[in-house]
């Protein structure tokens, strides 16, 4: 598969902070990479490098083997970008950006008629098409600055947070959108909604203070997580002590943990040993209620715990 | 080349429908034919005066300019700082010189477009008399070039700031300055202790004894290369302006 995106050593400075610091990365054609991080970690300024926004002060970046600073113009025009807080001119009607838009990437003008309302059927845009861009809800601006990105059918998407401000609906239809669209191009989304990348990523790169902390599948990310696969139950206060022994006799589980208390129901946690799955004669015990509890369930552990793990801990600089 | 001026019209193109989708372009064409109509009347004495000529019209361009060129000029980079589009404007396959042009030449179309409204002085003075329409239409390259000027300034300023106001402010006094250097109170202050090179090469920078001598009716090069050097200067230093700010 093509490399379309490639960073190598990329570097940007702010007068003091170093806000990017040696990132390098490669996305393949059809691989849509998460990009993760807290506020401030370097993701935004990382795009606007890839995006030839951005002079970097060291390294380079190439989109579609084409290097941003040497050639900007042809860079650009394998690139859809949808820059943070998805800008776009409010004084203009949607139709009339969207034109706008289509015109500067050198469309004709029928071509730049179809190729708008190929976008405004993509994005759903069509009943708002003759307002003001600076009328419209968050969630419509939005899916206009994302109609703006994929006008021209580009080969490499860059999108800073596509779904940030949008209603459940939008998020979902957006994320879909993206799904559909990533089988021949390579995409970078950044977030910080961690659902987003198990909705929509191949691939999750995290980044801190300006360094590439993770990089991996989401399960790769989710292994690393400490309450990976644990099983929880709820069991009666009465019960926990025996519940809480009848579970260490197990070989397969490392540790059984009291996580807390509440209406008279003690939470248990229990943890097999790394990576092992959860046995069977477990199962098998719980359903014949000789382990009796209610509400039993297994944590996949969930995305926000890794990266709040990642990205607290000083050491987290060790790559997945 | 053909691509050079292809992408340059479209960002005209834009920016000048954007000046007419706010009331900015009403409240300045109207207050702009207002000024320069009640100045040539009731500042100028165009009919005491008994002279069929456009002089009391031009004479008050520069003053009126130094107002309103700069509100023209305020909003094309600092209002695409503030809302973010200049990472949008400048990540589409445009050179950055076709968008500071595209740009400027749109504002400097709009101004066109004020001048024109005032073609009915025109008409009122050949009306009235017989006069010489070469000094007049001599008038109407100067002031445009004048404005053109003020404009580039007031653009490469505008890229210095996401605040209008402070973009505005800065350019007017600027422009004033421009302006003033070529009047004697400014001049004298300067002969006082500047060395005398110093005082005709800031003589020679204002644009009232540029724009004089145009309104007279004399074309010379030395002025249209003034303004037109001036403008270049200019914009070429919003060329580097926007390359440091817009990551700001």
């Amino acid at each position: 598969m093509a490399v379309l995106i490639e960073a190598s050593d990329l570097e940007k400075r702010f007068g003091e902070i170093l806000a990017v610091d040696g990132i390098s990365l490669e996305v393949k054609r059809g691989e849509v990479l998460g990009f993760l991080g807290p506020n401030g970690a370097g993701k935004s300024t990382t795009m606007k490098m890839l995006t030839g926004f951005l002079e970097p002060d060291a390294g380079s970046a190439r989109i579609a083997g084409i290097d941003v600073s040497d050639e900007p113009k042809r860079a650009k025009r394998q690139l859809g970008y949808l820059p943070e807080g998805a800008p776009c001119y409010g004084d203009m009607t949607a139709r009339g950006f969207l034109t706008f838009i289509a015109e500067i990437r050198g469309f004709d003008r029928d071509e730049a008629k179809r190729r708008v309302a190929a976008a405004v059927e993509k994005t759903q845009l069509s009943s708002v098409l003759e307002q003001k861009i600076e009328t419209l809800s968050k969630g419509f601006k939005r899916r206009v600055a994302i109609a703006q990105a994929i006008l021209h059918d580009p080969q490499v998407l860059i999108m800073d947070e596509p779904t940030d401000g949008l209603d459940p609906n939008q998020k979902h239809q957006v994320r879909r959108l993206i799904a559909d669209m990533s089988a021949d191009k390579a995409i970078i989304v950044s977030t910080h909604i961690l659902e987003e990348v198990e909705a929509v990523c191949s691939r999750a790169v995290i980044i801190n203070r300006g360094r590439i902390v993770a990089d991996g599948t989401a399960e790769d990310l989710m292994r690393r997580l400490p309450y990976h696969n644990t099983i929880a139950m709820h069991v009666p206060a009465g019960r926990a002590e025996a519940v809480t022994k009848a579970l260490t006799e197990f070989a397969a589980i490392a540790r059984v943990e009291t996580v807390g208390t509440a209406n008279g129901r003690v939470r248990l946690r229990a943890s097999p040993h790394a990576g092992a799955p959860i046995p069977s004669e477990l199962a098998a015990l719980i359903r014949s209620r000789l382990i009796e509890a209610e509400e039993v369930h297994v944590e996949r552990g969930n995305l926000d715990e890794v990266f709040r793990q990642i990205t607290t801990s000083d050491a987290g600089t060790s790559h997945a | 080349m053909h691509e050079f001026v292809r992408n340059t019209s479209i960002i005209a193109r834009r920016e000048f429908v954007a000046y007419f989708s706010t009331p900015l372009a009403t409240v300045f064409l109207i207050i702009f034919i207002a000024l320069t109509g009640a100045f040539a009347f009731y500042v100028g004495g165009f009919f005491e005066r008994g002279q069929a000529d456009l002089a009391p019209f031009f004479q008050y361009h520069p003053w009126l300019y130094l107002l309103l060129v700069p509100a023209v000029a305020m909003r094309l980079w600092a209002e695409e700082r503030k809302s973010g589009t200049i990472e949008l404007l400048m990540t589409l396959p445009i050179s950055p010189w076709e968008a500071i042009l595209g740009k400027f030449l749109a504002a400097w179309a709009f101004i066109g477009v004020a001048l024109l409204l005032t073609l009915p002085m025109w008409i009122t003075v050949n009306v009235l008399g017989s006069p010489d329409n070469g000094v007049i239409l001599a008038g109407y390259v100067g002031s445009f070039l004048m404005a053109g000027a003020f404009l580039a300034v007031g653009s490469c300023i505008s890229a210095l700031t996401k605040n209008q106001v402070i973009a505005f402010i800065v350019a007017a006094t600027l422009c004033f300055l421009l302006v003033m250097s070529g009047l004697e109170l400014v001049l004298n202050v300067l002969r006082a202790w500047a060395p005398g090179f110093l005082v005709s090469a800031v003589s020679s920078m204002s644009f009232l004894s540029h724009f004089d001598r145009i309104a007279k009716g004399v074309l010379d090069v030395s002025s249209l290369v003034f303004y037109l050097s001036l403008i270049a200067f200019a914009l070429f230093a919003n060329r580097i302006f926007v390359e440091l700010k817009k990551a700001d």
